[in-house]
């Protein structure tokens, strides 16, 4: 499809500098006769939440047809990994969903763990829990903040930001780096919490339940935000299932679907929490939802921290085919010594097998689908990624409502654009 | 409520499409049923709506390549359509070999709407035609690209790091955007 950018005329009238034809099909024939605009919003426009373009057909204000547009932001990372040794490919995963790497880290370690049959110890799986349900606080207060923003409540994007900064430097704490943390390893993480970790998590925890209740305080029930958000981009739960709808996004309309609860990783069975469902499928509920979630991501963080102190084994696990021996083995072993090069210099081998790994990222259901060769890099590396499919479906939720409606729509769907586009 | 008893998928498929059954496998927990790639369309529907299956959700189209190797029987790509059952909360891998000359499958997006991206990107990435799809274009990749970069022939780029004393040879070289 060729779609240029319209470009002011001399007349200072936009014109459409695109092939008309090319659109034929995609969008309705009104278009091409002129009795509809078609408008660009993006790639770079501030609620588009990144690099996301849409071609939109307009009837007055009313859209008639939205067609996303992505891979702004494709890097190549699927390919990448395939280059490297599987410990070295974690490193690329936090490119992805910029705002949630701890889950991309975590679904990539976890296909690994899958495919060579390595043991997560019990300490290292309430690790990554902490770690996963803090970056799921980190992602809902960026998109509670940008969200609120797109609608013009700017002070809920301070407060948020302001919690955020916090979770950040627990981040900064644990793996010397805020966003692209890389912190988790096949087989565990990269190193155990450092002392000032706890502290700072149980203070945050404190305090951070009442911050909710203040973010609530200024939305859930002012009657601009009602009315900029019930009753938009409502989505049918059999809609939400055919297009692939994950997440809060389909829990807002009604089906129960939480990986953490269906298919348990990181023995989430053992913790207690609830997963908010919605009725309407609109806006307003997907916005409902995420408050929610913050809080039972507080309630499975103070409940990780109490297990912490009760929990087995390593930050990472013993099998020293797949981990590298603690460095203090180095000089009394010869075996650790031989391990730590050759898992440095070849890597360890996986069998030439495929398998699927879904975990629930803040977004959605993140998928990694490996495929060994039977040597130290993979075949295939894929990531199936909620923001793909939630834009995919940003066509159909869109259709029939007002231009500024579709800011809304775009921000309930939490996409990273990063995400959608590896 | 009144849940029928889950059935066994492999057998289940067999008995209802008998001669697309081509290979059942299982790895980690994880079932792969491959079957014939121009039945996939009756396939995902069968799996859909028969009772006791009700694979009901579409998670992921992944498409792999085999090069320099072959599979199975000479074929050199791989598409599997991961499904998962919210019914009976299992998932099932069906999966579909296709010959290098023609790598082309009959889409699945009447089965499952929410395919339609997933082969879009498979097309882009992979050179996987979907035949019958509404809408196959480049998802990802710029619509004048050439070639399909998920391929295994397809060779990993990189550019060379720039310092200050190669800074000048290296632009000689690089393709600057045009204007």
């Amino acid at each position: 499809m060729v779609m240029e950018l319209s470009r002011p005329s001399a007349d200072g009238m936009a014109e459409w500098q695109g092939d008309l034809d090319a659109l034929r099909g995609l969008v309705s024939d009104r278009a091409i006769t002129g009795e509809t605009m078609l408008l660009n919003l993006g790639p770079h426009h501030p609620s588009t939440h990144g690099v996301l373009r849409l071609l939109l057909e307009l009837d007055g204000e009313e859209i008639v047809t939205c067609l996303p547009d992505v891979g702004f932001l494709h890097t190549g990372i699927e390919k990448n990994i395939e280059a490297k040794q599987y410990e070295k490919g974690v490193t690329l995963t936090d490119r992805m969903d910029y705002l949630a790497p701890m889950s991309n880290n975590a679904v990539f370690c976890m296909a690994v763990e899958k495919l060579g049959g390595i043991d997560v110890p019990e300490r290292a799986q309430v690790i990554r829990i902490i770690c996963l349900e803090l970056t799921r606080l980190n992602s809902h207060l960026v998109w509670l903040g940008t969200h609120a923003l797109d609608l013009g409540a700017m002070s809920v994007f301070l407060y948020a930001f302001r919690e955020r900064e916090v979770i950040l430097d627990m981040f900064e704490m644990l793996s010397g780096q805020r966003m692209m943390t890389s912190y988790m390893r096949p087989g565990g993480v990269w190193r155990d919490l450092p002392p000032d970790f706890l502290p700072a998590l149980e203070k945050f925890l404190g305090y951070f339940p009442q911050k909710v209740d203040e973010y609530e305080l200024l939305l859930t029930n002012n009657p601009i935000w009602r009315d900029r958000t019930q009753g938009i981009g409502v989505v049918e739960p059999e809609d939400a299932l055919a297009w692939g709808l994950t997440g809060p996004c389909l829990r807002a309309s009604g089906i129960n679907w939480d990986i953490r609860k269906a298919e348990p990783y990181m023995s989430y069975e053992n913790y207690e929490f609830n997963v908010p469902l919605g009725e309407h499928g609109d806006v307003y509920d997907r916005y409902i939802i995420r408050m929610h979630e913050m809080r039972e991501s507080t309630r499975i963080l103070k409940q990780a921290i109490k297990r912490l102190g009760a929990a087995k084994g390593s930050f990472r696990s013993d099998n020293r085919k797949f981990v590298p021996p603690p460095r203090a083995e180095l000089g009394r072993s010869m075996e650790a010594v031989i391990h730590h090069f050759k898992l440095w210099t070849e890597g360890f081998s996986l069998p030439d097998e495929e398998v699927y790994m879904a975990i629930e990222s803040p977004r959605g259901e993140i998928g990694c689908y490996l495929h060994g060769t039977g040597g130290p890099k993979p075949r295939r590396v894929r990531f199936k990624t909620p923001s793909f499919m939630h834009i995919s479906a940003l066509g159909k939720m869109s259709q029939g409502h007002m231009i500024a409606d579709l800011v809304a729509i775009v921000g309930s769907i939490d996409c990273v654009l990063g995400d959608s586009d590896r | 409520m009144n849940i029928p008893k889950a059935l066994d998928p492999a057998s289940a498929l067999k008995s209802l499409l008998g001669d697309a059954v081509l290979d059942v496998k299982t790895f980690r927990d994880e079932t792969t049923i491959v079957v014939e790639p121009l039945r996939i369309q009756a396939v995902l529907h069968t799996l859909r709506d028969t009772q006791g299956l009700v694979y009901n959700f579409l998670s992921d189209i992944s498409p792999v390549d085999y090069y320099p190797e072959t599979r199975y029987d000479g074929q050199r790509f791989g598409v599997s359509y991961h499904l998962y059952s919210m019914l009976y909360n299992r998932r099932l891998r069906v999966k579909v070999y296709l010959f290098e000359d023609d790598p082309t499958v009959p889409t699945v997006t009447e089965v499952f709407p929410g395919a339609n991206w997933l082969e879009r990107e498979a097309f882009d990435m992979m050179g996987i035609t979907f035949d019958g799809h509404p809408d196959l274009r480049r998802v990802l990749m710029p619509e004048d690209w050439n070639g399909h970069p998920h391929r295994r022939d397809y060779p990993l780029g990189y550019e060379t790091v720039m310092f200050s004393f190669n800074v000048e040879d290296i632009a000689k070289h690089k393709p600057f955007a045009k204007e």
